[in-house]
């Protein structure tokens, strides 16, 4: 039994890297920039539902509520502030900026919370499940997570069917062929960033609730964790972003349990190395084939 | 009256200057060539009248109006289109997805539907393959993908970029006839060729480009009979 809850853990922390990864991959699908800021969010998103729920003993849900609608709004403006003047700027400068926008968040974080890690209280309130005469406990967290990843990933597929979606697609192949078709490039660039931090809010909260300490530094490891799915994955793709995210989660806490916690983090980046040797794209990237 | 009115255009990438102030202007009605040389500055001309890239002076009119500062995703929906150079489809969406987009800046979901059947009708062959990914079609195919997405935005003027390029004879005669029969139905034409024989033998005037000059304008019947166009441009 103690496999199969292994299992179910790993697939839980894959859902809440899936989410984070699926922000990195739309961003850097449709902005062709790797948004190291993105783990950031994850952690402001939690000191919102942190700061709200205690300090003004608000209802978790409206907290939530509030927190994606934060990073939804910090998302935009970094974008607006930090990346948009350097839209003709090379790659290398666009990175320095996002490493910097990190390091921002992180330090604002800091002289607002401070380092002491702050004990959060779980928003989850699903009892958990007792299967198998008590041998198995699924715990509330967990099942909340796994279906708001799945239902996020459904949302998201139905959303890129959407006109606002099928832009997204088209700016994400040709920036300049999209706008000969009428489409504001930079409205859509925002809308992506907009999901994407909304989405960090979201995983934030899963991520807390499941593993309760926050602090200034909670979102880097899970956004470096998350961007790693993203190319494992296939960065760029949706359902890269998941596949990624779980295989990660359940690589990371099987490895835990049998192996060396102290070394599953260095299995999870051979795992990737390996990986992306056999397939430099990632397991579902696509190789773009044109036709000239 | 003049639809499209260019006056002295003026456009650099960096310090290199590729537009060195041309006019020139596009009635409506009219099928305009635009000939010239590789590198000449022909794809530059349109990407700058339709807004992809800002020119340092002169001024551009669409309708009467100044569009030289208006964005590009904004000149789309005052009836101008443009069919890039090297077709652009999005490879990763189907062909119906394509047509779709071409028709983005549209509301009206069933001007829209008519719009896509008259599109199929010109096209049989993207309804036979609306669900193939754009990016499996032939060269030929995509051309066609790239005109009919540009059409979908039911243009009063579209701009074509060597819509001709790589393709076999049979398909070039092709294209031509259905660039015809857009003009015959009502659209202004601005086209960008290579096949200069080809372009003058439809159009109805032409403006002969050189390093970013325009050397030689009119009657597109002149041009094709004139001694050094037909030296330099007709391989005569
Ligand atoms: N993005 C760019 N950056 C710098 N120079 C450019 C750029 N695009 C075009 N040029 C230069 O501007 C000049 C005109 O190019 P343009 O593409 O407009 O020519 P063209 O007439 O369309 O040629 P072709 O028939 O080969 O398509 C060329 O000298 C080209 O090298
Ligand atoms: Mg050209």
């Amino acid at each position: 039994m103690s496999f199969l809850s292994y299992l179910i853990n790993g697939i839980s922390l894959g859902s809440v890297y899936a989410i984070i990864a699926l922000g990195y991959s739309m961003v850097y699908g449709i902005a062709k920039m790797l948004n190291f800021a993105h783990g950031d969010v994850i952690m402001i998103g939690g000191f919102v539902v942190f700061t709200a729920t205690s300090a003004t003993g608000m209802n978790p849900l409206l907290a939530v509520l509030l927190s994606v609608v934060v990073c939804t709004v910090l998302g935009v403006v970094i974008e607006k502030v930090a990346y948009r003047p350097l839209r003709n700027a090379s790659p290398l400068a666009v990175l320095i900026t996002a490493i910097g926008v990190s390091y921002l968040l992180q330090n604002v974080a800091l002289l607002m919370f401070g380092a002491n890690p702050k004990s959060f209280t779980s928003v989850v309130k699903v009892p958990a499940l007792n299967l198998v005469g008590g041998d198995l406990i699924i715990s509330g967290e967990t099942i909340v997570t796994i279906v708001s990843c799945l239902v996020i990933m459904a949302a998201l597929s139905m959303f890129m069917k959407t006109k606002p979606g099928q832009a997204m697609l088209a700016v994400s192949e040709d920036k300049g062929a999209a706008q000969l078709m009428g489409v504001n490039v930079n409205a859509t660039i925002s809308l992506t960033f907009a999901i994407g931090s909304g989405l960090a809010a979201i995983a934030g909260v899963l991520l807390c609730s499941a593993y309760p300490s926050l602090t200034p530094y909670t979102g880097s490891m899970p956004g470096i964790k998350a961007f790693v799915a993203a190319v494992f994955g296939g960065i760029g793709s949706i359902p890269g972003a998941l596949i990624g995210g779980l295989i990660l989660g359940v690589i990371e806490i099987l490895s835990k349990a049998y192996i060396s916690s102290q070394l599953s983090d260095a299995i999870v980046f051979g795992v990737l190395i390996i990986v992306l040797l056999v397939k430099p794209t990632g397991i579902l990237g696509k190789k773009i084939s044109e036709k000239v | 009256m003049s639809m499209l009115k260019v006056t002295d255009m003026e456009v650099y990438y960096g310090v290199i200057q590729a537009i060195k102030g041309i006019s020139f202007e596009v009635n409506e009605g009219e099928v305009i060539a635009l000939i010239g040389a590789n590198g000449a500055g022909k794809t530059t001309i349109l990407h700058t009248v339709t807004g992809l890239i800002e020119p340092k002076a002169g001024k551009i009119e669409f309708e009467g109006k100044d569009i030289t500062k208006t964005p590009a995703h904004k000149i789309v929906s005052m009836g101008m289109a443009h069919v890039p150079e090297g077709r652009r489809v999005f490879a990763q969406l189907s062909v119906y997805e394509n047509l779709k987009l071409g028709a983005y800046t549209r509301s009206d979901k069933n001007e829209m539907e008519e719009t896509l059947k008259m599109v199929y009708k010109r096209f049989p062959r993207l309804e036979e393959r609306k669900n193939q990914l754009a990016g499996t079609l032939s060269g030929g195919e995509q051309q066609m993908l790239a005109m009919g997405r540009a059409l979908m935005s039911h243009p009063k003027i579209i701009l074509m970029d060597e819509p001709s390029m790589g393709l076999s004879p049979i398909f070039v005669n092709e294209i031509f006839d259905i660039i015809q029969e857009v003009s015959a139905g009502g659209t202004t034409v601005l086209l960008v060729e290579q096949n200069a024989k080809k372009a003058l033998s439809i159009a109805d005037r032409a403006y002969v480009l050189e390093t970013g000059n325009i050397v030689l304008t009119g009657a597109a019947k002149d041009l094709m009979n004139d001694e050094s166009t037909k030296k330099a441009y007709l391989g005569e």
